[in-house]
């Protein structure tokens, strides 16, 4: 089997999130940068561990960024990823990042593309989508639960109130959220493995974005707290009945 | 004009699709245009009813097989249908099924999407869309520039208005290719309220000690008719179910009242709930980072301070 991992690099989550250049551009110093939390924990550690229960299969790594994604594809190495491609562009557009991964995924014959089920910079929850649309096959998104027995997946996907558990023949693309897999930190072995592991830069296919961001702004601050003591709860039920009308 | 998706489960339409509709008539006002709803599969709710939401006309591709979810054959029906329509505009709400289908659609038209949108978008120069980003911690102004344009938008952002009026309910003709995602069980947590759904949150961390203690956050959740959700610690013990976990790799959600109790408000917490209208925290730290962050606060014992709130709401309820 041959699977497909999309993965991005994402600020550290306990980063400082501010702008420059008149709030058009992140403020980069001091960032950590980090393989995006659902690409990693989720997306590559199941792929990993369908791998380990088949000695056959492989997996290739893809991500659209510029030469400073590289520290990240090294550590998804070392996790276990087998090859690595990356699509030397930069863009803040899903559909560009999309149709650059299904150009990819086209030349490859996967069987399986996982994506994690959002990145936590833009949250926008669209590639994974955007590929099966593109590619014409089936989409499943908000995994929490993947087997595979021959060529049938079984799926257990997030929706509102519950679950719903599903099935699907290969090829499919799923986007992978929490209990899909269990968080796991490379190993020394891993580590070594990671140098040498290939890692081909591709030139971006033409594909016009469609949607660009023009600026950022951070949250209005918070009024600050209003503390009502321990012993007069009556006033909390007050306050948010008659000032905020939320109760 | 703007085509409206209303999404559905059990045969009712989802709170979030009410939003929706209300947020596609004001865009459709805006551009001076009119609104239409778009519903896949059937329902037992009166469609004509869905006219009070601003919408002129809903659109039926009255087939049960749509009824269950695969996004690949949705995404397909809902773009042919977009192109038989003529829609310029598309909107979803970003829940489970806004996250599984508009992304398909958008790449069936090559249409450029903005997830997770939190207004109406500014129409003077371009069409521009506020999205969040960062997990909650920063908006992002984004310009659609594809010629149509699909926009969804982030539950309880946008306040449903109802008024008066009734659409006209008309059948669309779109033939659907076979599903290939069979269904083969559905696990609803029955009687409670859906999180990311919810008015109202009630949620719980480490220092309620263990899930044997969780009946004070079930009774005050049940007086004010809430969701129940917890932290990821508490989650990652076994507790609570996952489905419960809210932060920034658990469910965000932006209810109108979210009421932390025992969260100390770790930075991975706050982008999962930073969204939310106002918010309470009860905590017997009172340096609990989350009061920084917090509306309302209470700085004491959850066991003492929850029942008397969850005692003084009834009596609120009663008079």
């Amino acid at each position: 089997m041959k699977i497909l991992v999309c993965i991005s690099k994402t600020p550290d989550t306990t980063s400082k999130i501010a702008f420059k250049n008149n709030n058009t551009k992140f403020e980069e110093a001091g960032v950590q940068w980090i393989i995006n939390p659902y690409d990693e924990w989720y997306a590559l550690v199941r792929a990993i561990e369908l791998k380990e229960k088949d000695a056959g299969t492989v997996i290739h790594l893809v991500t659209v960024g510029g030469a400073d994604t590289e520290p990240i594809i090294r550590k998804a190495f070392a996790l276990g990823g087998d090859e690595a491609i990356r699509i030397n562009a930069t863009s803040d557009d899903s559909f560009y990042v999309a149709s650059q991964i299904a150009e990819i995924a086209k030349q490859g014959g996967y069987d399986l593309i996982f994506t994690g089920k959002e990145t936590i910079d833009y949250n926008s929850s669209s590639i994974g989508g955007m590929i099966a649309g593109l590619l014409d096959i089936p989409f499943i998104s908000l995994a929490t639960k993947f087997d595979i027995t021959g060529t049938t997946t079984t799926v257990t996907r997030e929706i509102e109130g519950g679950e719903e558990i599903a099935e699907v023949s290969l090829p499919v693309v799923v986007s992978c959220a929490k209990g899909v897999a269990e968080q796991r930190i490379p190993n020394m072995r891993g580590i070594m493995a990671a140098r040498t592991k290939p890692l081909k830069v591709v030139e971006p296919a033409a594909i016009e974005p469609l949607t660009h961001v023009t600026s950022y702004e951070l949250p209005p601050a918070k009024a600050g707290v209003k503390l009502v003591a321990a012993d007069n709860v009556a006033e909390l039920v007050r306050l948010l009945h008659e000032e905020a009308k939320a109760i | 004009m703007v085509l409206i998706f209303i999404d559905h489960a059990d045969g009712h339409i989802k709170k979030a699709s009410f939003e929706a509709l209300t947020y596609g008539a004001a865009l459709a006002k805006q551009l001076g245009t009119n609104a239409e709803g778009l519903l896949c599969g059937t329902v037992a709710d009166d469609l004509a009813l869905l006219g009070k939401y601003g919408i002129t006309k809903v659109n039926q591709v009255n087939n049960e097989a749509l009824n269950n979810l695969d996004s690949l054959v949705y995404g397909k029906t809902i773009a042919d249908a977009v192109t038989a329509l003529g829609a310029k505009v598309l909107v979803f709400s970003h829940n489970q099924t806004g996250r599984a289908v508009a992304p398909v659609v958008a790449a069936k038209l090559k249409a450029g999407l903005v997830t997770g949108a939190i207004a109406l978008p500014d129409t003077s120069n371009g069409f521009v869309v506020k999205k969040s980003v960062f997990s909650g911690k920063a908006y992002a102004n984004v310009n659609i520039t594809s010629d149509i344009k699909i926009i969804s938008l982030n539950p309880n952002s946008y306040k449903t208005v109802a008024g008066e009026g009734t659409a006209e309910v008309s059948q669309l003709n779109i033939a659907i290719d076979s599903l290939k995602v069979k269904l083969t069980a559905v696990n609803k947590v029955s009687g409670e309220v859906p999180l990311t759904e919810a008015d109202i949150v009630v949620s719980g961390g480490r220092g309620l000690k263990g899930p044997e203690n969780w009946g004070i956050i079930e009774d005050l959740a049940h007086v004010l008719h809430a969701a129940t959700a917890c932290s990821r610690p508490v989650a990652d013990s076994n507790w609570r179910p996952h489905h419960e976990h809210v932060g920034q790799t658990g469910e965000q959600i932006a209810p109108n009242l979210y009421i932390a109790i025992g969260i100390s408000g770790a930075i991975q917490h706050l982008a999962g709930v930073n969204r939310s209208k106002h918010i309470v925290v009860i905590n017997k730290d009172p340096e609990a980072p989350f009061f920084k962050a917090a509306d309302y606060g209470i700085v004491g014992d959850a066991f003492e301070v929850v029942p008397k709130l969850t005692e003084e709401i009834r009596k609120l309820h009663n008079s």
